[in-house]
Order: C-alpha cells, then sequence, then structure tokens
C-alpha cells in the first residue's frame, strides 16, 4: 500500500511520517512515535482510555484515521505537565487518589482537561463534571474521587505552575 | 483488522463529487468516521477508495432562516449542533438529543452527515429531524434532489444514496406555531444507543386541538419508523392522557423491532407503548 505523508503536531512538536493511510491515531502515536501513556482498551469507541486532545477537543484516538490531523495539534498526557511541573488537573489526580490501576487516567486527565478548558474560569457542577466524562470508564474508582479532583480545580484550588 | 484502502483527501465537494462518479461502490466517502471505522475494523466494510470529506468546510455550516428554517451541512459535527445557539433557542429537542449522543469524544468528532448515511436504525438524530420534518438533499455530478429523510431510509444500514452521490444538507421546516416536540430513549447508560427511542411533534390550534401529530420509532423496526395509526389517534384531540395511552399501544403494534442480546421483541413493543404515552405529554406539555 502507497505510504501518505502526515504532517501534525504532537505535543507542540513537530512531526512527519509516512504511513499506511489506514493506521489509526492512536496507533501513529504509541506504535510510529512512542509515547505510550495513551492506553488502548476497547478499540470500539466505547472505554475512552484512548482519549487525546485534537485542537484541545477530547477524541477518541482509536475512532480517528491518523490522516484526519493533518496540520493539527494533539495533546497526550505526556503534554500536559509543562518544564517539568505536573499540570494543575494532574497534580489534583494525585492528592485526591482519583486513580488505582491507572489504565483509564490518560485519557480520563485528557477529558478532563478538554472540559476545564472549554469552561475556563467557571465552577463546573458535579452533574456538568460527570457529563464531560461521560465518554470514560473507569472499573476502579466508582468516579467520585475523580470527580473531586476535576472540582478542586475547576474551584481554582490549584494553579497553573 | 482494517483491510487497505487507498485514501483520497478532496479540496472541495465538487472534487469528491468526482472521485465518488470515477470509483462508485469501490470507495466509501469517510467523514467522521465514528461509525465507519468501526464496521471496517470489524471487517463489514472494506472499501478500495476512502475519500475523507472530514476537512471539508464548505458543508460544515448551521444557518436559521425565519422562512427557510434550519440548514444543516453534512460535515458539522454533533457537539457543533449540540451546542449552537439557534438551535437551543428554535429547536431544543434536537440540542436535548444531541446531547445525549454517544460521549463528547465521539460528538466531537462525528458528524450529522455520517450519522444518517450509516442509517443504523438505533441512530438518534433520524427520529427527531423525522418528526420535524426535515429534508436531506444528496449530490452527484448529475445534479442534486431533495427527499424527506423518512424517505431515505431503505432498510438496515441501506439509504436511498446511489454510489455516486453523497449527502450535501439537511433542512428543517420552521415549526408552525403552538408546536410541541419530544424526543426519549431507553437505555441503561445515558448516552448508549437507545434499546428503543421515540420522538413526538404536535401542533394545536388555538383551541388546543391537536392539529397534527408525528409519532417516529427509533430501533423499532429496520429503519426508523412513523407510527401512522397512533397519530391518527391523537389528531383531532385535545389534550387525554388515558388517549395518549391508547396511542402508545397502537404504536407497538405497528412497529417491527426484533429480539437481540439487549431487548426482546416483546419487551420492545413494550418500551414503544410507555414512551410514545410519556413523549405525547410531554410534546404537550412543550408547547
Amino acid at each position: 500500500m502507497e505510504k501518505k505523508l502526515l504532517r501534525f503536531k504532537l505535543n507542540g512538536l513537530e512531526y512527519e511520517i509516512f504511513i499506511n493511510p489506514k493506521t489509526l491515531l492512536v496507533d501513529v502515536i504509541r506504535d510510529h512515535i512512542g509515547f505510550t501513556g495513551t492506553k488502548k482498551g476497547c478499540e470500539s469507541g466505547s472505554c475512552g482510555a484512548c482519549t487525546v486532545m485534537v485542537e484541545d477537543m477530547a477524541v477518541k484516538s482509536c475512532s480517528v484515521l491518523a490522516m484526519q490531523v493533518e496540520g493539527m495539534n494533539v495533546t497526550t498526557v505526556e503534554g500536559l505537565e509543562k518544564n517539568g511541573k505536573l499540570s494543575p488537573i494532574q497534580e489534583a489526580f494525585l492528592d485526591y487518589g482519583a486513580f488505582q490501576c491507572g489504565f483509564c487516567t490518560p485519557g480520563m486527565l485528557m477529558s478532563a482537561t478538554a472540559l476545564l478548558k472549554e469552561n475556563e474560569g467557571k465552577v463546573l457542577t458535579e452533574e456538568e463534571i460527570r457529563e464531560g466524562i461521560e465518554g470514560n470508564i473507569c472499573r476502579c474508582t466508582g468516579y467520585n474521587s475523580i470527580i473531586r479532583a476535576i472540582e478542586a480545580v475547576s474551584k481554582g484550588e490549584y494553579k497553573e505552575g | 483488522m482494517i483491510h487497505d484502502f487507498h485514501y483520497l483527501r478532496p479540496d472541495s465537494l465538487q472534487e469528491a463529487m468526482t472521485m465518488l462518479s470515477e470509483y462508485g461502490d469501490r470507495s466509501k466517502i469517510l467523514c467522521g468516521g465514528q461509525s465507519l471505522l468501526i464496521v471496517m475494523r470489524q471487517g463489514m466494510v472494506a472499501p478500495e477508495y476512502v475519500i475523507d470529506i472530514k476537512h471539508l468546510n464548505e458543508l460544515n455550516y448551521i444557518r436559521f432562516d425565519e422562512k427557510k428554517g434550519l440548514a444543516i451541512g453534512a460535515t458539522t459535527t454533533h457537539r457543533a449542533i449540540e451546542k449552537s445557539d439557534v438551535i437551543k433557542r428554535r429547536y431544543p429537542v434536537i440540542a436535548d438529543m444531541e446531547n445525549r449522543l454517544a460521549s463528547i469524544q465521539t460528538r466531537n468528532w462525528g458528524t450529522i452527515g455520517g450519522n444518517l448515511a450509516h442509517a443504523d436504525p438505533a441512530g438518534d438524530p433520524a427520529p427527531v429531524l423525522i418528526v420535524l420534518g426535515a429534508e436531506i438533499t444528496l449530490a452527484s455530478l448529475k445534479g442534486e434532489r431533495t427527499m424527506l429523510l423518512e424517505e431515505f431510509f431503505v432498510d438496515y444500514f441501506t439509504t436511498q444514496l446511489n454510489e455516486d452521490e453523497i449527502i450535501k444538507e439537511i433542512n428543517v421546516p420552521v415549526l408552525p406555531p403552538r408546536s410541541g416536540c419530544a424526543y426519549q430513549k431507553f437505555n441503561l447508560l445515558r448516552n448508549d444507543m437507545g434499546i428503543v427511542g421515540v420522538a413526538v411533534k404536535v401542533t394545536l390550534n388555538e383551541a388546543g386541538v391537536c392539529t397534527d401529530a408525528k409519532i417516529c420509532l427509533g430501533n423499532a423496526g429496520r429503519v426508523p419508523i412513523r407510527a401512522r395509526k397512533a397519530e391518527g389517534a391523537v389528531i383531532g384531540q385535545k389534550y387525554d392522557e388515558k388517549l395518549f395511552a391508547e396511542a402508545g399501544k397502537i404504536a407497538s403494534e405497528e412497529c417491527e423491532p426484533v429480539s437481540d442480546i439487549h431487548a426482546s421483541e416483546e419487551f420492545r413493543r413494550h418500551l414503544v407503548s410507555v414512551l410514545t404515552r410519556r413523549m405525547l405529554v410531554a410534546a404537550w406539555k412543550a408547547i
């Protein structure tokens, strides 16, 4: 199969790679570039473990053809920290114990980050937070600690940098 | 595993139609891919050519005109529809339906044109758009044709689209005064596909008598089904919960649901009956 050139930005760095056009975004991120923070769970768009941000929008990278992010900015969990410091939502997840096995965490963090970005300066209600992570399944926590962590950031208890 | 394909990326609708006319049924239009990639991964669909139109901004729009109503371009995402101020104001039933369609991630990338082209009878947009009287415009190099959305669906995952045609736009007329709509699906998780879904639109005259009713059942047959006998039972009548229960029973008899892992045929008919009654109440109260 003729390979195609894909140009896009991942976590602020520009990449130019040649791929089989059927390659999914999650496989480009994990296998071609080597960022394995993004997880593959159900591989059918149900579990949300593979969630990344494309232009600050949460999407499921197992259900996006990589060729479709041509020229776009993609952010994975590796792109959340700045200058070696964890982002507010990452700090909050640690403080609130918002994970056990950790498999859903990268996707959960990306959905939470997109939700917080979309609602900057607004204190989110519990219902809005639950809706914001509706596409991410966690088998361990029962969600409550995750919701408390997002709530804390939304209330401004954690500051950037 | 997805089969290999040639990837085509047209720069315009015109170019996409040219590609379709050349490759026909050896090709498949890909937009958000939230449905298509899943069936391609299962090997159920294996096109030789994939024509990617996700980036075509000429089909990415929501326009409202007081006379012509609402026009939504085929590559508009579910999320854009959900968040649209004019849709929230003029067609809240559409915004609410979109808010419960799959997950945010899917709505961010998936598009209205892709959803309708996929023609899954459990899809949420079709029943709601059908009771609103929506039309769909298909385009090919030969020209355009417009039809009622309810005539667009032929069978499971099958539509009126010819192999050289592409969905261009969905139009929703302005609702007459004193009209109300409601949609609900029954499922176990809030944003799952509906085991059954029911959409209702009613229009009343000044005396509160129903002059028009449309009831559309989702996932209760091969395609979204209009419950015409149930509609007939309501037209000419005033608000009457006993009558709505009767209409629900009638609707449950004019659909053809299957039994599957999610629900038996009998249970689906029961759900149609209950949801039809509830949506008639809700549509009436939405006026």
